[in-house]
């Protein structure tokens, strides 16, 4: 603030002069003042045209999607008759399949509000907004923290039997330290530029995903493993 | 018609005083036209008049915001022609649902688009979220969006999950059945929770009926309130955020 300058103050005797005022505003202080050489068009028609094509491309694709495809009804509700399995809607598999593996206070509590947390603290913790490629800069001494961390985790998933969590895990660590040193080849060098908050996140994702397809594709009566294409046996 | 003969119609019609009463500024053909089009509606004037043109390149968003929140729209307009069919008590509502597949004129077509763009959006709002995340776009200015944008997946999933008890089938509650029997198992004030949102012990009646008006009512309007919010700051914090080597952001500064 100390840089601006000093306020200068005009007095008029006149009645009628309108009061002018300019305003300094520091351009980083709102982004939206900030002005760049970046080339900028006209957002009607160049963006809301675009936005209409995109609703109406979204409309079309689910009119299609309904008239090809019917939403399941089964049997009116009958607290009396448990079907087996019975199976939560999809994006909450993830969370079914790990009731199997975790005490359900671990895969029903702790596990989501530990997800949902992490999710909500990304923009606050600092290796989000200055991390650079993993083995990098600071990254180099990284290797025992990482090697331990990796370790701990796939001993603790490890001892509950977890294998859906332990192998993609060991799969990420791998690709991990595939990526040190100088690395030659293009998936290699590709895996390199990758920084730690994205490695966690592709972490994330690929355990989600696979929890979630095991969940919704090969579990059976029991929650027993079985083939998708296994014959249904009525319950 | 002729091409003349159309354009005189258009002229005519965008000449006459009821239509300048509604829209102030004439055809949008004058880049001053198009700046009034933009801010002289309600409804569009959350855009900025003019846009950085790299932010309309389709890898610049991957358009998942925009898909999501068509989502919305498309599940707010089937949502409200379902409730004209449909009555939160047992065994009525079961009935409601095979009332839509055999009696009501494209009942079935309206309820498929409802569950699907509910599909589409609780998927589309995850990607929308990794793109947010792998473009880095929740740094400074963006940090408490996406915050926001968090509450918002919560909200979506609620929203399909209150949803999904609503045609009383055995899908319907067992599915609900199982994932209530979690919340159970919240230290402290899990039974508690379980209770309040069933308004019992087991799935029922009253369950059907909270959440029917969770679904109708307190969900949506927490959606509209916090994508109003969200929204809003996309605009204030200087448009969508694309890649980061792309664009020298806000955060660079401080």
């Amino acid at each position: 603030m100390s840089s601006l300058p000093p306020l200068e103050l005009v007095e008029t005797p006149d009645p009628l002069a309108t009061p002018r005022r300019v305003a300094l505003v520091r351009p980083d202080i709102r982004p939206t003042v900030r002005m760049s050489d970046e080339k900028h068009v006209m957002a009607f028609p160049n963006l809301i045209v675009r936005e209409v094509i995109l609703f109406q491309l979204v409309v079309i694709g689910l009119a299609v999607a309904a008239i090809l495809v019917d939403a399941p009804l089964e049997g009116i509700a009958n607290p009396l008759e448990t079907p087996n399995p019975a199976k939560a809607p999809w994006y909450f598999l993830g969370l079914q399949e790990l009731l199997h593996y975790f005490p359900p206070v671990v895969a029903g509590v702790l596990l989501p509000a530990l997800v949902v947390v992490s999710l909500a603290v990304i923009p606050y913790a600092r290796i989000n907004l200055t991390a650079g490629p993993l083995w990098e800069g600071e990254g180099r001494g990284r290797l025992p923290a990482l090697a331990v961390a990796i370790g701990a985790l796939v001993a603790l998933f490890g001892a509950f039997r977890c294998w859906p969590i332990v192998v993609p895990t060991l799969a990420v660590g791998l690709a991990m330290f595939a990526a040190r040193g100088k690395p030659s080849g293009a998936v290699r060098r590709g895996l390199a530029i990758v920084t730690l908050p994205e490695w966690i996140m592709v972490w994330f994702v690929l355990v989600a995903t696979i929890l979630t397809v095991i969940g919704t594709f090969f579990r059976g009566p029991g929650w027993s493993f079985v083939w998708p294409w296994a014959p249904v046996t009525p319950a | 018609m002729s091409g003349s003969g159309t354009e005189t119609l258009t002229r005519w019609i965008m000449d006459s005083a009821v239509y300048r009463s509604i829209v102030r500024h004439g055809a949008a053909n004058t880049n001053r036209n198009r700046s009034l089009l933009v801010f002289e509606n309600l409804f569009l004037h959350v855009h900025p008049v003019k846009v950085r043109e790299k932010t309309l390149r389709f890898t610049h968003t991957y358009w998942l915001g925009g898909i999501t929140l068509a989502c919305a729209l498309v599940l707010i307009a089937t949502g409200i022609l379902l409730m004209f069919y449909y009555h939160p008590s047992v065994p009525q509502a079961y009935r409601d649902m095979k009332e839509l597949e055999f009696v009501v004129d494209n009942g079935l077509f309206l309820r498929n688009m409802h569950r699907w763009a509910a599909h589409l959006m609780v998927f589309a709002t995850f990607l929308h979220m990794l793109r947010v995340f792998f473009h880095r776009a929740y740094r400074p200015p963006r940090q408490f969006n996406w915050v926001i944008g968090v509450v918002l997946l919560i909200v979506t999933l609620l929203l399909s999950y209150t949803g999904y008890l609503l045609p009383w089938d055995q899908l319907a509650f067992w599915g609900v059945s199982v994932g209530t029997n979690m919340a159970k198992e919240a230290p402290v004030l899990g039974e508690k929770i379980r209770f309040l949102l069933l308004g019992g012990n087991i799935v029922s009646e009253n369950a059907l009926l909270r959440f029917y008006v969770l679904h109708c009512v307190v969900l949506p309007v927490g959606l509209l309130l916090l994508l109003s919010v969200h929204i809003w700051r996309v605009r204030k914090d200087g448009g969508v955020q694309g890649p980061p080597d792309e664009t020298r952001g806000p955060e660079e500064v401080r």
